[in-house]
């Protein structure tokens, strides 16, 4: 059996090597398969990376009552944040800190600053931010809790009818890419293997003569398609190797380019994060469609 | 040591009419027996051949390969029939992609035969059908002839029960021919069961062996030391 593998091994690395017009063609079209479905991830990442920054930037406010004591504030921050595991963060604003917030971003706007030195007083409320995973139902069910008679007494109002239409566009938005993206990574994934298939239903053609001579003279049928399995390993694995690669390349130079399209998003930073599943896409995808490719292609000459 | 019992072999054309390629054949082959199975083009020389390496299976009747009916082996018998056998073919057959070496030595190899009998067994048969030179070239190195001994070497080096050989001087040279005739009866003086399928009438009638003579699919012969007459 070690001997017949080893015989495998050696008749598919010949194969390889003297095929040199099929094998580079093969590898090419899976490399620009795997570089593809990279492509898609690398678009995953940057969706993933933009819908969080839109999502993070809405929120709710809850605003209490003038006089409210802060140990009720938190007491409903706390509830809140039991209501439902969908609710990503609630942040307590002070009076104090609402009224600092409000100086440091308009310390430039004199006509401001002389209108709140003649109002006398802190005219904030304090505030309690509610930002949940973006889904305007989440948001719609905190607004009704916080509208419910037993919080009524401590908060004055809640601001998600305002920004009810901006958390819904932005929500249909973020879920639309998402849908798309999949739709369209799919049949883009779809498309890939079925060239690749191709190309290598082509390389094998090639050598259909090849099988016959081999199945007259005996050789059991693993001993006929082993070769051309291992040849889809190793196209698989080269093109690996020559993904990664470019990938990494790409990645580390386009990262100053994509960062001025999408501020903050480091696509250098996201292929080392990633590396492992990088690995597992690319090598999983090249061999597997190589490894099947050859199964079913060397499967029908068998049959026949 | 094989026998055909009422075989019909029938293929369907493309549009679906039937093609009756051999129509009720009966005969035998002993063992160590020189055959030779003759016929105008399409008197179905190579359909007979096919079915004796398993290739196909009858439409009707039985072939036997010793007690083995060959419609009801599986696979693995099928194979070690086939590497029982050994054949030249007219168009060689050969693994363009291995060298001289490596053809002949994948014979061995199907049969997993350790490196070092391989390597012994092919430098044997190499010389003898005198390509030892030859041995890192690849088949569309050589002429038609030199690829030709290169598939006899390739049906000799493991000692086959039997070798059939399917119109393989087709392509060669009166000297070529000659050359593998003679080595064809080399083989069956050394006791192997020789097939011989051709429409080459002088190499027929040098002969002098049983002769099973096929037209339109059908025996109309079969002579102990029969002539090439149609």
């Amino acid at each position: 059996m070690l001997t017949s593998l080893k015989r495998v091994l050696t008749f598919a690395t010949n194969d390889f090597s003297r095929n040199k017009g099929i094998s580079v063609a093969a590898v090419f079209v899976l490399v620009i398969a795997i570089m593809l479905v990279s492509g898609l991830f690398f678009f995953h990442g940057m969706v993933g990376y933009l819908t969080s920054q839109i999502q993070n930037k809405i929120d709710i406010t809850a605003y209490f009552k003038d006089g409210t004591q802060e140990q009720d504030i938190l007491n409903v921050k706390d509830e809140i944040l039991k209501m439902s595991p969908n609710i990503k963060g609630v942040e307590y604003i002070s009076q104090d800190q609402a009224l600092a917030s409000f100086n440091e971003k308009h310390k430039d706007d004199a006509v401001l600053a002389k209108a709140l030195q003649e109002v006398g007083s802190n005219p904030f409320l304090p505030s309690l931010n509610i930002a949940t995973n973006g889904d305007p139902e989440q948001y719609a069910a905190v607004s009704n809790t916080l509208q419910t008679a037993d919080y009524s007494k401590l908060i004055d109002k809640v601001d998600f009818s305002e920004k009810k239409d901006t958390i819904e566009k932005v929500y249909s938005i973020t879920s639309n890419i998402n849908l798309y993206g999949i739709l369209f990574g799919i049949i883009l994934v779809i498309l890939s293997i079925l060239v690749v298939f191709n190309t290598i239903r082509l390389a094998i053609e090639n050598s259909r003569e090849e099988i016959r001579t081999m199945r007259i003279v005996g050789a059991s049928d693993w001993f006929v398609r082993g070769p051309f399995v291992v040849q889809g390993i190793i196209y698989g694995v080269v093109s690996f190797l020559i993904c990664i690669l470019l990938s990494g390349l790409f990645s580390y130079f386009l990262s100053s380019k994509i960062g001025v399209v999408l501020p903050g998003f480091d696509m250098f930073g996201y292929f080392l994060t990633n590396w492992w599943i990088f690995v597992l896409i690319q090598l999983g995808f090249g061999v597997w469609v190589g490894v099947i490719s050859a199964v079913i292609v060397v499967k029908k000459h068998l049959d026949t | 040591m094989i026998k055909f019992n009422n075989v019909t072999k029938i293929y369907s054309d493309p549009n679906g009419t039937p093609n009756v390629v051999l129509e009720d054949i009966s005969f035998g082959i002993k063992e160590g027996e020189f055959v030779s199975i003759v016929g105008k083009s399409g008197a179905g020389k190579t359909s007979l051949v096919r079915l004796i390496l398993g290739l196909e299976i009858p439409t009707s009747g039985e072939i036997y390969f010793e007690n083995v009916n060959l419609a009801d082996a599986d696979a693995s018998e099928i194979q070690k029939i086939r590497r029982r056998i050994g054949g030249i073919y007219q168009d060689y057959r050969l693994l363009p992609k291995k060298t001289v070496y490596e053809n002949v030595a994948y014979i061995m190899q199907v049969e997993g035969r350790e490196n070092k009998e391989i390597e012994k067994e092919v430098a044997k048969v190499l010389e003898v059908v005198g390509l030892e030179k030859k041995i890192n070239n690849f088949p569309d190195e050589l002429s038609g002839g030199q690829q030709q001994r290169l598939a006899v070497a390739r049906a000799l080096v493991n000692h086959p029960d039997i070798i059939i050989a399917d119109e393989p001087t087709g392509n060669l040279d009166p000297y070529n021919t000659y050359e593998v005739i003679s080595l064809l009866q080399k083989m069956n003086q050394s006791g192997k069961t020789v097939i011989l399928a051709t429409h080459n009438r002088e190499t027929i009638n040098k002969l002098g062996k049983r002769v099973i003579t096929l037209e339109d699919g059908k025996i109309i012969r079969d002579e102990a030391e029969g002539r090439f007459i149609i």
